[in-house]
């Protein structure tokens, strides 16, 4: 070997710890790039598009983060450290970071793709910086080392990632400990660096970023739950997803809140107010109400009420989800609630589809309490159109009384009064009626029956309704007043249009 | 070796462990969805064109004897039980009757092989809106029209189409149009609107469905002579957004490209329907998760102890004033020949050729579109940036005609899994070119067609495909070429009593009211030969 050319890359603990850093920054990288990717097709939707487009970006950034890395001169290694642990906080806190700011911020894409680009213009700058530190060896090893370790690197992230980190670890731990990786790869670096090379700075920012990283990472659990907390403004104390739903159940003091699929089904502070008004003025009208029906009410709010008729003899309480009837029947706090209506000897839980369940019932009911979700989408929306009603109607014993909930009449007066019309075009007599309840707005009621519904009612009192509020609730000012609407059918879903149109103007 | 050796070390281990993981990865991956193939009974239909049937060994008289079970041999036999007529057989080769509208089940659903809708009839269609009644799709009537059951008319929401990376409402796409587009658009919806509303100088409507009852103004027949896309160049309608539409269209109804059908069809599809019903009524269609096969059920079970399935049908002769009607019955092994004062031949026309070559001369006019159809069991529901999953879901970058929701009509409102019937028909080769294609490819192939189609459509899917059935249709649809309807094939339905030809194939086009037409006239005129009497839905 000549003595002029350069010496080949000898086996010291620092070049070999230089090149471990090749690899774990190439590792770390990808795996921010694919936490994002993630990240962003499950809080966005559209897999192909968040990943072709995160890691587009990803590339790019690296591009520049190469081609700024020409004007950056002064102390390379000081400089590939302090990098190392920026991209290290960076992508560490990166899926915790996004999980919290997903429900807070209006435009997400800023942040993730901010995110995005940060990082891979670190990482972008690093190799290039990585080559310089080590330009006193034989050029082309370094070039065929540094690359080496940088596209094995890719490799392993690409297989750890699906197979071990997304099912044990879940995104926000992985972030984190890949953090922690880029970080203690910094302070081995540091470490095995010859005598002399203070950096005591860098020795105490890789110690700090560490001890933050492992922090986060142990408190992993504790920030996924804020996540759902920042998106529901209360503490989560119970979240799980059935076949069906997503099932969250907030609470702070003494209110106690149910969401369905995000939407806020009751507070524990006003649904006396809800429930209340949603049983009493249809079973006050029936002279004796013995075999009631529910459909819905999963919660047994509304058959709470319905207990407190002494001549009820039977319940039937339909609701799609066992998940939801369990919950309730076994919760301590919620059975508290809705005084273990669920478990009362005199009712039956069915769990089925109400639309199939009403089509294929026999016999008749004195009452039917109908407490759906709002129609927000074609499926739900089966549940109000005409043909339900006429099933409803069958089910309906001749001198029964049925009611539905049915929105908001001032926020959504068209869909409220859709419903209406839609009860007479099944062959029945309607009264429409509204009560406040703080945390759902003014809401909406319809009694149906067979007959015309009579003015008298024989109201218990209650906390919220008492036999004088219960005979004004049926008086509405002209911004809730009755307006000419079509039928709600199966082949036009009339009300699921009007619905969206409504409460999308009144939210902006 | 100069690179320092804990490195390489290192490096070699991270490979190893690159390695197991990967090897572990292709272990654990989940398996493929499973796949069947069917289709036409091909042994059956083989048998048929190679002969080789024993001599028959019984022979039975029967009134009049319907051969092939179909849509036409079931409305023939319909109309028969219906006007009283109880001394007829229907001969079915497949162990199902119902032809091209035969359904499957599995744990999730039923959903159809192929026919799976039927549009709100024509007020001309007084047969079909009989028929109708008598099976409870039509209810009653309101201010003298009739109304139809809610649960049957296809839900809200019924079309959407994959456009530009979104899916939206209806079938024709909104955005991103140039003037061009809109312009071309505009003018080919008016000109069909038009001809829609068109009567004749003879009183009848321009299109009419059954197509029997069109016009027979000279300038709407010379329709049927040019092929649809030159009628389109030369009203200057090249819009590509247009143009790919209508292919779609052409493609659904027929199984065949825009150049191939006669300008009379390309019309028809869009101005044959005038539905008679109240309000958006007019224009949807009635719908079953197992398609056509609830009309199929329908008609049947009215005389179903008349119902011979397995027989095929290899010989059919004339004697003296009689018809002797040679059929195989594959569960007993032998061949019965059944004497009848009249036949109704409810079958395809080169098969009718096949086995009665006296009387129907083989034409080669008749011409078929072969189609794939996959029903796709799914464990979730398709979703989709935009509007939300309809019952027809179309996409614009596709080869195939997209899937249907067999699970749309019910019978729940809220699912979490269903069956997706997908549609392709061999359209850009030729006819035979495709049937051999739908031979020779592997199902395992033809999985991977479907599942890439529909990913492509619903990346959402991707894991949630549990199986694929496939179902090869060889001869799925008669193709509507130039000349057809109103030349080639009016020429081949004449054949001498007491031998009657019931087929939609007659029509020109695959439709359950064509075919629902030609066997009610068959039986009709069978009955008016035999002296027996009735009232005429026609």
């Amino acid at each position: 070997m000549a003595d002029k050319s350069p010496p080949a890359l000898r086996a010291s603990a620092p070049t070999a710890a230089l090149l471990a850093s090749a690899f774990v920054v190439a590792t770390c990288g990808l795996i921010y790039e694919l936490l994002a990717s993630t990240l962003a097709s499950y809080l966005l939707g559209d897999s192909v598009t968040q990943f072709s487009t995160v890691i587009g970006a990803y590339l790019f950034a690296m591009g520049i983060g190469s081609w700024v890395s020409r004007y950056v001169r002064g102390n390379e290694l000081r400089l590939f450290v302090r990098i190392e642990l920026l991209i290290a906080v960076i992508g560490g806190c990166s899926a915790a970071a996004l999980f919290m700011l997903f429900p807070m911020i209006a435009h997400f894409r800023v942040a993730l793709y901010a995110i995005v680009l940060a990082i891979g213009f670190f990482v972008g700058l690093e190799i290039p910086l990585l080559m310089r530190i080590l330009k006193g060896y034989d050029f082309r090893e370094v070039v065929s080392s540094v690359l080496t370790f940088d596209y094995v690197g890719a490799l392993a992230a690409s297989l750890l990632f699906p197979l071990i980190l997304m099912p044990y670890l879940g995104m926000i731990r992985t972030g984190f400990l890949f953090g922690i990786l880029n970080a203690a790869i910094a302070l081995a670096l540091l470490l095995v660096l010859p005598r002399g090379t203070r950096m005591l700075f860098e020795k105490a920012a890789s110690v700090l970023v560490l001890a933050f990283l492992i922090a986060g990472f142990v408190a992993s659990e504790r920030l996924q739950r804020w996540a759902e907390v920042a998106s529901y403004q209360e503490p989560v104390v119970y979240a799980e997803s059935s076949r069906f739903q997503r099932i969250v159940l907030t609470r702070r003091g003494d209110d106690l809140r149910l969401y369905l699929n995000g939407n806020l089904q009751f507070s524990s502070r006003d649904e006396y107010r809800y429930h209340e008004a949603l049983v009493h003025p249809a079973l006050g009208r029936v002279a004796r109400p013995a075999n009631v029906l529910i459909l819905g009410g999963g919660d047994g709010l509304a058959a709470r009420e319905v207990l407190r008729h002494p001549e009820v003899r039977r319940i039937t309480l339909v609701d799609l989800d066992p998940s939801m009837t369990r919950l309730f029947q076994r919760t301590p706090m919620l059975a508290a609630l809705n005084q273990g209506s669920l478990t009362n000897p005199r009712l039956t839980v069915i769990n089925a589809d109400g639309f199939r369940w009403a089509r294929e019932a026999q016999g008749r009911y004195d009452a039917i309490i109908v407490d759906f979700p709002d129609p927000v989408d074609f499926s739900v929306g089966k549940l109000y159109t005409e043909s339900f009603y006429r099933e409803l109607g069958r089910l309906l014993a001749p001198e029964g009384m049925a009611v539905i909930q049915s929105t908001s009449p001032l926020v959504a007066p068209k869909s409220f009064w859709t419903i209406s019309t839609t009860l007479e075009a099944a062959g029945l007599r309607t009264r429409a009626y509204h009560a406040y309840v703080p945390s759902f707005g003014e809401w909406g009621f319809t009694l149906a029956a067979h007959r015309p519904i009579p003015e008298a009612a024989a109201i218990p009192n209650g906390r919220f309704l008492t036999p004088q509020i219960a005979s004004r609730l049926f008086d509405f000012p002209p911004d809730m007043a009755r307006r000419p609407t079509p039928v709600n059918r199966l082949d036009n879903q009339a009300l699921v249009r009007e619905f969206a149109d409504e409460w999308a103007r009144y939210e902006g | 070796m100069k690179v320092s050796r804990r490195a390489a070390v290192g490096g070699l281990g991270a490979l190893g462990a690159a390695a197991a993981a990967g090897l572990g990865w292709v272990a654990t991956r989940p398996n493929p969805p499973a796949v069947t193939m069917g289709g036409a009974d091909v042994a059956r239909g083989h048998r048929l064109r190679d002969g080789g049937f024993p001599a028959p060994s019984v022979t039975e008289d029967a009134g009049i004897v319907i051969a092939g079970g179909g849509i036409s041999g079931l409305a023939a036999g319909w109309t028969l039980a219906e006007a009283g007529f109880g001394d007829f057989r229907l001969l079915e080769l497949e162990d199902r009757v119902g032809g091209n509208a035969r359904s499957g089940r599995n744990a999730v659903s039923a959903f159809p092989f192929g026919a799976h809708y039927l549009p709100v009839a024509n007020r001309e269609a007084r047969a079909l809106q009989h028929l109708l009644r008598r099976l409870g799709m039509i209810v009653g009537d309101r201010n003298g029209v009739p109304v139809y059951d809610e649960y049957q008319l296809c839900a809200d929401l019924q079309e959407r189409l994959f456009w530009k990376g979104r899916w939206q409402e209806g079938l024709i796409p909104r955005t991103g149009l140039t003037p061009r587009d809109r312009d071309h658009l505009e003018a080919f919806d008016a000109a069909m609107r038009a001809f829609r509303d068109r009567i004749g100088r003879d009183g009848k409507p321009a299109f009419a469905l059954p197509v029997a009852y069109s016009s027979q103004d000279p300038d709407l027949r010379a329709l049927d002579r040019q092929a649809f896309a030159a009628w389109l160049d030369g009203q200057g309608w090249d819009s590509p957004v247009l143009r790919a539409h209508l292919r779609y269209a052409m493609r659904d109804d027929y199984g065949c490209e825009v150049d191939q059908v006669s300008a009379w069809a390309g019309i028809h599809y869009f101005a044959g329907h005038r539905g008679w019903a109240e309000g958006e009524t007019a224009d949807n269609v009635l719908t079953w998760p197992e398609g056509n096969d609830r009309l199929v059920h329908g008609m049947a079970a009215r005389f179903r102890d008349r119902i011979r399935p397995g027989r095929i049908v290899h010989r059919i002769a004339r004697e003296g004033d009689s018809v002797l009607i040679d059929n195989f019955d594959v569960a007993a092994n032998r061949t019965v020949r059944m004497r009848a004062r009249a036949a109704i031949l409810a079958m395809p026309h080169f098969i009718a050729a096949r086995i009665a070559p006296a009387e129907v001369p083989a034409d080669r006019a008749f011409t078929y579109a072969p189609w794939l159809v996959a029903n796709v069991t799914v464990d979730r529901l398709p979703e989709g940036r935009g509007a939300p999953l309809a019952w027809d879901n179309v996409s614009a970058t596709s080869n195939s005609l997209g899937y249907v929701v067999a699970t749309h009509q019910g019978p729940t409102a809220i699912q979490t899994a269903t069956v997706l019937t997908w549609y392709l028909p061999l359209s850009d080769m030729a006819p035979g070119e495709g049937r051999r294609l739908l031979l020779e490819r592997s199902a395992g192939e033809w999985r991977r067609i479907v599942v890439d189609d529909l990913l492509a459509m619903n990346p959402d899917l991707d894991g949630a495909i549990r199986s694929v059935d496939l179902w090869r249709w060889g001869h799925a649809m008669i193709r509507p070429t130039p000349g057809f309807i109103w030349g080639q094939a009016p020429a081949a339905a004449q054949v001498r009593p007491p031998l009657f030809l019931a087929h939609s194939d007659l029509s020109g086009l695959s439709l359950f009211e064509e075919a629902h037409y030609r066997g009610t006239f068959a039986a009709e005129g069978a009955m008016r030969h035999l002296g027996h009497g009735f009232e005429s839905l026609l």
